[in-house]
């Protein structure tokens, strides 16, 4: 039931399948990898289980602690406890840092409470100074003119504020340098907790020297081919993915 | 302050009308049996009453503009209309003295609220005339006048006379020249030299009756050095017939005075809002034109600034926000006529479902003048495929030592924007309303708080309404 479980889900988008028969179960208290070449279906799963309108779901389950998200929509998956860190986050001009995530909150709370704002700017700044965000920066639009890696701290610090029970992070390694990525990959672990369970999405193995995870999963046309421990992101960083390739040609399953 | 005691721009708080009794009807239709009962009423000097009749003249002699705005005008009947309904001349200094109900009203839209909360003098008009308004005593003991225009033009006309339709002519446009002749209610405002009334003179209009025009007519003049902030506000119930609403109002800012002016505009969606606002500067002063325009059928509005000593200063900000079966065509006009003078015009357009938003914009910069600079920014958003923005800029500037710059963007609030949104918890309709707010962000924190929050507030509850 503590988990996200994900069944024999397949997902097409623009009438083209993507998802083919994925599964998955993330507990809580548990970090999970999905490794994958590009083009075998990693955002897809991350975009699809948020509720995005575009990714049709054609078959399979998708439950949140027992609970089936595919019938909800995109807030209200959200407010159940699903966060996806975004690949590329989303420019929001004229909206705040401070205001939007207030806002997000706010949409947490019982019709027309609101979050005490004292305590708020309180926490705010606190984990603005975790992930090393210049105090301005609550001032700043969304994501409006930010670097590759202010974007993806902004998106760790909006995930530590809301405090989602089970995180997708896709590819937030993309595009950030080493410094950026221990401090990104720092936040995540500061996450780590038995009530939440986290989903790593990357094509590299890089993010996952400093996020170790408990599972590692392949990802290839649509579906876990192959999982393992933390052995198998190097495993496959020293083989490439062609390794894996090959083993399925070869009809070799593990 | 409590963000309740601002003017409240809720459309449906707005929609709501008293059966009343008035003392004074100059029946429907306009001629110039109406215009002289207008002027018999309120005990009007010759001057004045030539000044009617002559415009009347210039009303029935000019065409609508139907040549360059929209076909809409010509669904103006203008035998239709009630010209002036009133109980009475005097306004109430006291709110006790007002009759019951138009003080409900009043109370209903939080007038006296705000008046004790944050203004330094109010005026409250209801249908033809002010039924209540009233000044700080101290204001009036540093020379300050605050009073209605058939007060002033009857009290002062050695202020006023001299600066009376000087600014905008009668000939203007036919809607000045229709304000011209039937004009009543209004605000005369004069700030001695050197004075600087630091808190808001604020003036509300209330369109109670049904076919009905109201044509106030503004006169704000500050003296050298003078600073004077001016808020008005609008509301009518929503009739099934149309209502209009042409008012003009004039400002003279003399050598280093500042006048900053603000409306919000939440007329009903019956409502024809044809204004006509302009400012004249002096050297080195400064006239700031804040206009929000959110309600109404059709709203046309450029506010301008005649720019006409040294180193004098224009600015217009506007937020125009145009729903379903609305049309918000406005702008701004900067007529540059002295050396180093500036101007500065920001325009932000939202345009929802149906409603469609128009910029006009008219710079003038002429050849001989030296050192003037324009700075002209227009954004439209629009919220769905068949929204519609245009935008017509016509900038003239000659002369190798004057600078203009022109920005317009048209954007809109994607399906990613909203869809990131919502992943973090909002609705859909809270998603966009903070898009929305965000876009307008930048100018809504120019408004005084009291406005600003209630802008925000009424942009929230278009947006809810505009998502399925």
């Amino acid at each position: 039931m503590n988990a996200l479980e994900v069944n024999q889900l397949s997902v097409s988008i623009d009438g083209k399948r993507i998802l083919n028969e994925f599964s998955l179960s993330l507990p809580k208290g548990e970090v999970h990898a999905i490794m994958g070449p590009n083009g075998t279906g990693k955002s897809t799963l991350a975009k699809a289980l948020a509720g995005h309108e575009s990714y049709m779901v054609e078959s399979g389950t998708a439950t949140m602690d027992g609970k089936n998200i595919l019938d909800l929509e995109v807030d209200e998956i959200s407010r159940e406890g699903l966060f996806l860190a975004f690949q590329y986050p989303i420019e929001i001009p004229g909206v705040t840092i401070a205001n939007f995530i207030r806002a997000a909150l706010n949409a947490r709370q019982p019709e027309g409470e609101d979050i005490d704002a004292v305590a708020y700017y309180k926490e705010l700044y606190a984990q603005m100074e975790r992930l090393g965000i210049d105090k301005k920066f609550t001032s700043r639009s969304v994501n409006e003119g930010f670097s590759g890696g202010e974007k993806k701290r902004c998106e760790i610090l909006q995930m530590a504020m809301l405090k989602p029970a089970y995180c997708i992070l896709d590819e937030t390694d993309s595009g950030l340098d080493i410094d950026a990525l221990k401090i990104v990959a720092d936040g995540v672990n500061h996450m780590r907790s038995e009530d939440r369970g986290i989903l790593v999405i990357t094509h590299y193995q890089r993010l996952l020297n400093y996020i170790v995870p408990d599972r590692v999963h392949i990802l290839w046309d649509g579906r876990i081919v192959k999982s393992g421990d933390k052995s198998l992101a190097l495993e496959v960083e020293e083989r490439g993915y062609d390794w894996i390739k090959e083993r399925l040609t070869a009809g070799v399953e593990s | 302050m409590s963000t309740q005691a601002a003017i409240d721009i809720d459309r449906e708080k707005g929609n709501f009308s008293y059966d009343t009794t008035y003392d004074y009807d100059a029946g429907i239709g306009l001629n110039e049996g109406v215009v002289n009962y207008i002027a018999d009423v309120k005990g009007e000097d010759d001057w004045v009453r030539d000044f009617r009749l002559k415009a009347l003249e210039v009303f029935n002699s000019k065409p609508l503009p139907t040549n360059w705005a929209t076909k809409d005008l010509e669904n103006i009947d203008f035998d239709k209309f009630r010209y002036y309904l009133s109980k009475g001349q005097e306004p109430s200094r006291t709110w006790e003295d007002v009759p019951d109900d138009v003080k409900e009203t009043f109370e209903r839209l939080g007038i006296p609220e705000q008046e004790r909360a944050f203004l330094a003098g109010v005026e409250a008009q209801f249908d033809s005339e002010a039924a209540y308004s009233r000044m700080k005593d101290e204001l009036a003991k540093e020379g300050v006048i605050f009073v209605g225009s058939t007060e002033g033009l009857k009290e002062h006309p050695e202020i006023f006379k001299k600066f009376f339709g000087k600014v905008i002519p009668t000939g203007d446009n036919k809607f000045s020249a229709l304000n011209s002749c039937v004009f009543s209610g209004g605000s005369f405002i004069y700030v001695p030299p050197g004075v600087k009334v630091q808190q808001p003179l604020q003036a509300y209009f209330r369109i109670n009756a049904e076919n009905f025009g109201q044509f106030e007519r503004t006169l704000i003049i500050a003296d050298e050095g003078a600073e004077v902030t001016y808020m008005e506000g609008c509301t009518a119930p929503k009739f099934e017939t149309t209502t209009l609403h042409s008012a003009v109002v004039e400002l003279v800012a003399l050598k280093g005075a500042k006048i900053q002016y603000i409306t919000v505009q939440n007329w009903s969606a019956n409502v024809f809002n044809l204004v006509t606002k302009r400012g004249l500067a002096e050297e080195d002063a400064e006239i700031k034109w804040i206009d929000c325009n959110i309600g109404s059928r059709l709203t046309m509005k450029y506010p301008g600034v005649i720019l006409k000593g040294r180193k004098a200063r224009g600015e217009v900000v506007s937020i125009a926000l145009a729903g379903e079966g609305q049309h918000q065509d406005t702008g701004a006009k900067m007529i540059h006529a002295a050396d180093e003078t500036t101007s500065n015009i920001i325009s932000k357009s939202i345009s929802v479902g149906e409603g469609r938003s128009t910029y006009r914009g008219q710079v003038h910069i002429p050849k001989h003048l030296q050192g003037c600079r324009n700075n002209t920014e227009c954004d439209a958003l629009l919220i769905n495929a068949n929204s519609r923005t245009d935008t017509y800029p016509a900038i003239t500037v000659r002369g190798d030592d004057n600078s203009v710059q022109h920005e317009a963007s048209v954007s809109k609030v994607s399906a990613e924007q909203i869809f990131y949104l919502m992943q973090r918890g909002l609705n859909e309709g809270e998603a966009m309303s903070l898009a929305v707010n965000g876009f307008v962000n930048d100018l809504v924190k120019q408004f005084p708080m009291e406005y600003s929050v209630e802008l925000k507030r009424l942009i929230d509850l278009e947006m809810e309404g505009s998502v399925g």
